[in-house]
């Protein structure tokens, strides 16, 4: 009899601890959404600049070299997209720079990001872009011309670029960029899902089809 | 020494209190650390290294009837409460963290969670030591009377 009580009430205590594991886990699913899948982090990592609601459902990975014609191209429609859909979409920026001497121009965004002035330094590189990154004549210290436009603390600008943190974290997208087999930029993930056929219409479909799965009516 | 049937009775409650609170304590740290995935701190480990074996040592004594079991136990159960005791007191700041081991990895002092307030996780590490540390005293008790 004795006995029987200490079997019963250790299978009890494991089943309740399997049971209570099973349920945390759904919850922290639900939670976490897209995040808890796994592999997540190679969509999203911790230092990748991201524009957005927390409470998004939606994460909209772009991978993006800042020389790259067609990412500047996109980016008033991507900005729309974000705008059409407040509250549900989360941007996250990672860098694929492809184009050479494109590395130049990832340091002085993330070194803007110390300065809080990510967006507007992007904002000016794109609109910029045809000044500095001419194909047959590239001059990237034409830059400097426009930065002031972001409000920026030049001196300051120039040397977090050095910072070898801003190194390693190209060479993590990079390898990311790598295993999802972003070959081309701009390249699109929605909540994991790739743009298959590159364009508006289609990033367009591909995000409203996860925005109606994330938040069914 | 012939014992009453309720006296035997009841030093078998007492143990088998013992063991649940161990049995619970085990699973709620595992629950921590691979559900809830909180690394473990250093000094967690060693409260783990003293609170799990007590689960089948207990549940042995259970099962076997054997007395002895009380003093097998409480040197474990005195260790894990004096490292939940110094675990505490760094916690709570009394004992300053600089001259504390376990700076390499996990902090010791870190938050995880707190319930009501109050209830962190070393916390209840002590409190769970205390109460066994409590009833393999008294039953250590009982049994030498």
């Amino acid at each position: 009899m004795k006995k029987q009580v200490v079997i019963f009430s250790g299978i009890f205590l494991i089943l309740l601890f399997v049971l209570g594991g099973y349920i945390y886990k759904n919850q922290q699913t639900k939670k976490l959404g897209f995040l808890a899948q796994e592999h997540a982090e190679i969509f999203v990592r911790p230092h990748s600049p991201t524009l957005g609601s927390d409470e998004a459902k939606v994460y909209l990975v772009e991978f993006m070299d800042p020389a790259c014609e067609t990412c500047s191209a996109f980016a008033p429609f991507v900005k729309k997209l974000l705008a059409d859909n407040p509250g549900k979409i989360k941007l996250v920026i990672r860098y694929a720079p492809f184009h050479d001497g494109a590395d130049y121009f990832v340091k002085i965004l993330e070194a803007a990001k110390k300065q809080g002035k990510y967006w507007e330094t992007l904002e000016v590189m794109y609109q910029s872009q045809p000044y500095w990154a001419s194909h047959h004549n590239p001059q990237p210290e034409l830059i400097w011309r426009f930065l002031p436009g972001a409000a920026l603390d030049l001196e300051k600008l120039k040397n977090d670029m050095n910072d070898p943190a801003i190194e390693r974290l190209i060479t993590q997208d990079l390898a990311d960029a790598k295993a999802l087999n972003v070959t081309k930029t701009p390249g699109f993930f929605v909540n994991g899902k790739p743009l298959v056929t590159f364009g508006d219409t289609e990033l367009r479909q591909l995000l409203e089809a996860e925005i109606a799965a994330q938040y069914p009516r | 020494m012939t014992l009453s049937d309720n006296t035997s009775r009841a030093n078998w409650t007492i143990l088998f209190l013992c063991w649940l609170v161990a049995g619970v304590s085990t699973l709620g740290s595992l629950f921590f650390s691979e559900i809830m995935q909180f690394p473990p701190c250093v000094l967690c480990w060693y409260q783990r290294i003293f609170l799990f074996p007590l689960v089948f040592i207990l549940a042995t004594g259970l099962f076997s009837g054997d007395k002895s079991v009380a003093r097998y136990a409480l040197p474990l159960a005195a260790a894990g409460w004096l490292v939940a005791l110094y675990h505490n007191l760094l916690y709570a700041g009394i004992i300053p963290e600089s001259i504390q081991p376990c700076s390499r990895g996990v902090s010791c002092t870190e938050d995880y969670i707190s319930l009501f307030g109050f209830l962190t996780i070393p916390m209840l590490s002590l409190l769970s030591f205390s109460s066994i540390l409590a009833l393999l005293l008294l039953l250590n008790r009982r049994f030498s009377r």
